[in-house]
């Protein structure tokens, strides 16, 4: 049973690995971008997925770590590595806080609140134009784009960093749903009144729920930022909390690999769409109901349901 | 890298001959038709068409401008395919939608990179999908042509393959419009602009001018993005203003300009605005007869005026505009021409820079920077129907004449053209220092 | 512009806004409240009804009252009866599941979105409204004489926004009446608050569902065509009201048709009176924010009832 997952999952890594020297350049880049946006997904599965608990506001945690990251560089000089750091201590900070808060609501409610933080994180981008340089966003550098020695502009370097990233999330999550405290988290979703009852402090794990997957998401923009070079206001809008939303639940959510089917799938459906015709959302909204329809749980879903009960 | 150009040496000798290109384009401007200042280079036996990559708003935000702008973009091509194309070859479109998103930006620009091998990129407006765009170019090395007049080329912030030749920055625009204001409008200024970087810019560049002219801004009125009502910040305008300058963009200009006219009554200062708050909008729908009397800046002139040059005629005859600036297909369908001119100029310059260069494919991708950056002067005339322009190579920025109009009866007319010259600023930046 | 008149402008223009609001939140409150569903797509619907709007009046042209009145009765029922379409051929196949909700009516918000786009481009269009008379309003002041009256300069409203004002409370009474009065209310009322029941008897609960999602598309519809001269028709201007929709809704307590409205008039005011006080985007930082709070304080929302 456990090889069988680990196999799998290595070989999603492995496969990955291989793509890196067969892959031509536009989707070369393409899959480093899904990477890193699938990492993301991970992150709003973590919470979404595995704890039940539904966040309308995710794109602040993944711009509280693009930003920590992009102004630490532009204001205070920071180098790479520093500023990665700093990023990711902003999406660990900013979840803490927003889940200290946030927790004391559920359902409809917690949607709202977190949507209303989010929109209070990219109004307040706006607001303080002159520091963060509101809507246009700034550049990162080639020349700070560069971590332990590595040009990260370099696009083989940008996908196995991107490759790092990704596998280690995907491992973390892997290790953290089979350890107890990812059994609680399920046991959450599935039904938090018995939990609770079974003696498990609820709160507490929703709050390392909401903790880790804001750190991730937040890793995530940090990572973006860095390895494509552009921080803006957009990633803090309604759409970028949309859209793990809509990755995690096309792929599948409470899957492993579901994040990273779905927005694989969500990008090409769009990219191959507008190739074809101008009204690719009007494809992305059929293909959206169709999904609806026919696999209500999700790619990754549907498989498991069908095929594969094993799988995580 | 050694000063390719007379035009490097420093700021000071840049202005210098600038204002040296003018006197030229003072003398040449009766020229019309095609100036026989390009060398031309046959490209080696190959017949292929050229392939201009053009990132264009279809969907999101920016669509208005998109739709437009791709009506340009395929008038110039063919026209400069009926003057035979580039080098002897063909010229093709290749457009990608990018949703107005700078992230999808970034990965349309790989994608006509690497996908559809174009030779350029180009076409982007909206300034955040510039930004988020502009690094990819750069690494792929990729030349990247916006039409976007903003001023984040000449800032410095972008990179040696990204070049704006084709309009003039908003930095140097608001400029040339102080000395305007100031002798005609009053000195006493309220500011009203959108509460993000093309607002601010506004703001910044505007104050300084007028500050330079002698006059003050009293009040400056940031409207958040997304309103969609605007009557109580009117509330906060100084009773002395003696001009109120605005400038927004996005779908709820209209009620922006209506809410205006309904909060002052009969009883309003001047009013100067950018066309920016009213591109692809009729002047004479309903609500808009407060603005009767007030002025406008147009990077190009909207409605046919008396005496247009024949290149001017022969350019809205190719695009297709109606004397009112309307599609001749639908007089309901106004166009955005104070920027899309723009398109048109651009293809031209790109057309210009690859037959300086003698282009023949992607290798010769960092002759044609070059090339573009040693263009100084861009006579007024069919490639150039806006007007004379300067071409500054170190910051990538075209500087032209810009249009003051006023309505009247629901047309805009030209009051005032502006000198190329106030809109100079000092370098902020030399590209070509950076590494090809 | 002085204190008093420029609060007076604020609060006036802060009942236009409470007045759409309502009417567009009544319509989400309502489906959530009968069918336990969140409509992604319900700014899509507002937006279907300021479009329809634009175009029955240039179909009809002529005098411009007359095409208003057309389009006020004509906008709604059409995004009703597309609602009720929508729901019929999608909602009731993902048997009104939450999740699979949500994901099906953003699909549906892309669809509303680029069919617009398509058909009725990417401009901002107006609707002439049927009368706009600009009315200076006066204020008072503490004269030598005792109170003074004289007119500010810039306090004033049009005609037009009065009765937008005024028409949410009459659609107000009318729907209470007919939630209270009419079969179709009972029906309603049985259907909301046990589905299971009514089903057994025998009250086709799959029909009424299709009939809320339309009447609740109707109501956005309605608030469209009211603000549509205001404001003008263009093709992404659903997020804004389905962001405050669902703001009011959940302030007002989930389902609870009485909460949504007080919340709608609270924060369709607040909106305006904040923007007094501070820098406006710093205002909308401030209440968004306070709405956060309001939420976290009371997770029940300020009206409905504490459920723990």
């Amino acid at each position: 049973m456990t090889q069988r997952i680990l196999a799998l999952h290595l070989g999603l890594i492995g496969l990955l690995f291989v793509l890196q020297f067969v892959l031509p350049p536009y989707h070369h880049d393409n899959i480093a971008r899904i990477m890193v946006m699938a990492a993301y997904a991970m992150g709003y599965n973590l919470m979404f997925g595995y704890t039940g608990l539904l966040s309308l506001g995710h794109a602040m945690f993944f711009a509280a770590g693009m930003y920590g990251m992009g102004l630490s560089m532009q204001h205070a000089g920071f180098a790479a590595e520093a500023a990665l750091a700093v990023g990711i201590t902003a999406g660990f900070g900013l979840a803490l806080g927003v889940g200290l808060l946030a927790l004391r609501t559920t359902g409809v409610a917690f949607m709202i609140v977190t949507l209303m933080f989010a929109q209070a994180l990219f109004l307040a981008i706006l607001y303080f134009g002159p520091f963060t340089r509101g809507d246009e966003g700034f550049v990162i550098p080639l020349s700070a784009r560069i971590f332990a020695g590595l040009r990260l502009s370099d696009p083989t370097i940008r996908y196995f960093a991107a490759l790092a990233l990704f596998a280690l999330v995907l491992l973390a999550m892997l290790w953290l749903i089979r350890h107890p405290v990812g059994r609680v988290l399920i046991a959450i979703r599935e039904n938090e009144e018995r939990t609770r009852m079974l003696g498990y402090d609820t709160w507490r794990h929703k709050l390392f729920a909401v903790t880790a997957s804001g750190t991730i998401s937040g890793t995530a923009g940090a990572v973006y930022g860095l390895l494509f070079g552009y921080v803006g206001a957009s990633f803090a809008e309604v759409p970028y909390s949309i859209f793990p939303l809509l990755w995690v639940l096309l792929g599948g959510a409470g899957t492993l690999v579901g994040p990273f089917i779905g927005t694989l799938f969500m990008f090409y459906l769009i990219d191959l769409a507008s190739g074809v015709t101008d009204a690719y959302m009007l494809v992305v909204g059929v293909a959206l109901l169709l999904l609806t329809l026919f696999a209500p749980r999700g790619i990754m879903g549907m498989l498991r349901e069908r095929w594969l009960p094993w799988l995580p | 890298m050694a000063p390719r150009k007379i035009l490097s040496a420093s700021a000071g000798t840049t202005r210098r001959s600038m204002l040296k290109g003018i006197a030229a384009i003072g003398a040449s401007t009766a020229a019309t038709g095609f100036p026989g200042f390009t060398r031309f280079a046959r490209a080696a036996g190959s017949d292929a068409p050229i392939r201009i990559g053009f990132q264009v708003h279809r969907t999101g935000i920016g669509a208005t401008y998109g739709r437009w702008y791709e009506r340009v973009t395929n008038a110039a091509a063919r026209v400069i395919n009926e003057m035979g194309g580039i080098n002897g070859r063909p010229v093709e479109i290749v457009a990608e939608d990018d949703g107005t998103d700078p992230k999808r930006g970034a990965e349309v620009v790989g994608k006509l990179a690497n996908q559809h091998r174009c030779d350029v990129a180009y076409g982007t407006l909206f300034s955040h999908v510039v930004i988020g765009s502009a690094p990819r170019a750069g690494e792929l090395k990729i030349p990247y042509f916006v039409v976007s007049e903003g001023h984040h080329v000449a800032s410095g912030m972008l990179n040696r393959y990204t070049l704006q030749p084709g309009i003039t920055d908003v930095k140097s625009q608001v400029m040339a419009m102080a000395p305007f204001v100031a002798a005609n409008l009053g000195r006493k200024v309220t500011m009203i602009f959108p509460d993000f970087a093309f607002g601010h810019n506004h703001r910044d560049f505007f104050s300084e001018a007028i500050a330079a002219q002698g006059g003050e801004v009293l009040a400056r009125i940031a409207i958040p993005p997304t309103e969609t009502s605007f009557t109580r910040y009117f509330a906060k305008i100084p009773r002395d203003t003696e001009v109120i300058y605005h400038v927004m963009v996005g779908p709820s200009v209209l009620t922006f300009v209506k809410e205006m006219g309904e909060f002052f009554g009969p009883s309003a200062p001047a009013i100067f605005g950018f066309i920016d708050s009213l591109e692809g909008v009729d002047l004479a729908s309903p609500g808009l007869e407060f603005l009767e009397g007030s002025h406008f800046w147009e990077g190009m002139p909207r409605y046919e005026q008396p005496g247009d040059p024949d290149y001017v005629k022969f350019y809205r005859e190719q695009v297709g505009l109606d004397a009112n600036g309307a599609s001749v297909d639908d007089p309901d369908d106004i166009s955005a021409n104070a920027h899309m001119f723009a398109c048109w100029e651009t293809l031209f310059t790109i057309k210009n820079g690859m037959e300086r260069a003698g282009y023949r494919g992607p290798e010769d991708r960092a002759a044609l920077i070059e090339a573009v950056e040693d263009i100084d002067i861009m006579p007024a005339g069919r490639e150039h129907p806006q007007g004379p322009k300067v071409f500054n190579g170190l910051t990538h920025q075209a500087f032209g004449v810009q249009y003051i109009s006023q309505v009247r009866n629901s047309r805009l007319e030209v009051q005032h053209v502006t000198a190329i010259k106030d809109g100079f600023y000092p370098d902020e930046v030399d590209y070509t220092k950076q590494p090809l | 512009m002085e204190f008093g008149p420029h609060l007076m402008l604020a609060v006036l223009e802060g009942l236009v806004q409470a007045s759409v609001l309502t009417l567009t939140a009544l319509g989400l409150s309502l489906v959530f409240g009968v069918m336990r569903v969140v409509n992604v797509a319900h700014g899509e619907f507002f937006m279907l009804g300021a479009v329809l709007a634009w175009w029955i009046t240039s179909l009809l042209g002529g005098g411009a009252g007359l095409a208003f009145a057309a389009a006020l009765v004509g906008a709604p029922l059409m995004v009703g009866a597309i609602a009720a379409l929508a729901d019929w051929l999608v909602l009731r196949r993902v048997a009104y599941d939450p999740e699979r909700t949500i994901v099906a009516t953003i699909g549906l918000l892309y669809i509303f979105q680029q069919i617009t786009l398509m058909t009725f481009g990417p401009d901002a269009r107006p609707v002439p409204p049927p009368f706009n008379t600009r009315l200076a309003l006066p204020w008072f002041e503490w004269g030598e004489g005792g109170i003074a009256l004289y007119w500010p300069w810039g306090l004033s409203i049009t005609s037009y926004k009065l009765f937008v004002i005024a028409a949410a409370p009459v659609v107000l009474v009318a729907l209470w009446l007919v939630m209270t009065r009419t079969r179709l209310g009972l029906v309603l009322r049985a259907t909301r608050i046990d589905s299971e029941t009514a089903r057994a008897f025998a009250i086709p609960v799959e029909q009424v569902y299709a009939l809320v999602f339309g009447i609740g598309a109707a109501l956005a519809a309605l608030g469209a065509v009211l603000v549509v001269p205001i404001r003008q028709a263009h093709y992404l201007m659903g997020a804004d009201p389905l962001l405050l929709s669902f703001i009011v809704v959940i302030i007002g307590g989930l389902g609870s048709l009485r909460g949504t409205v007080l919340a709608a008039v609270l924060i369709g005011m607040s909106d305006g009176i904040i923007s007094v006080f501070f820098t406006p985007t710093l205002a909308k930082i401030f209440a968004t924010l306070v709405v956060a709070m309001v939420l976290v304080a009371r997770p029940g929302g300020l009206f409905g009832e504490r459920r723990t």
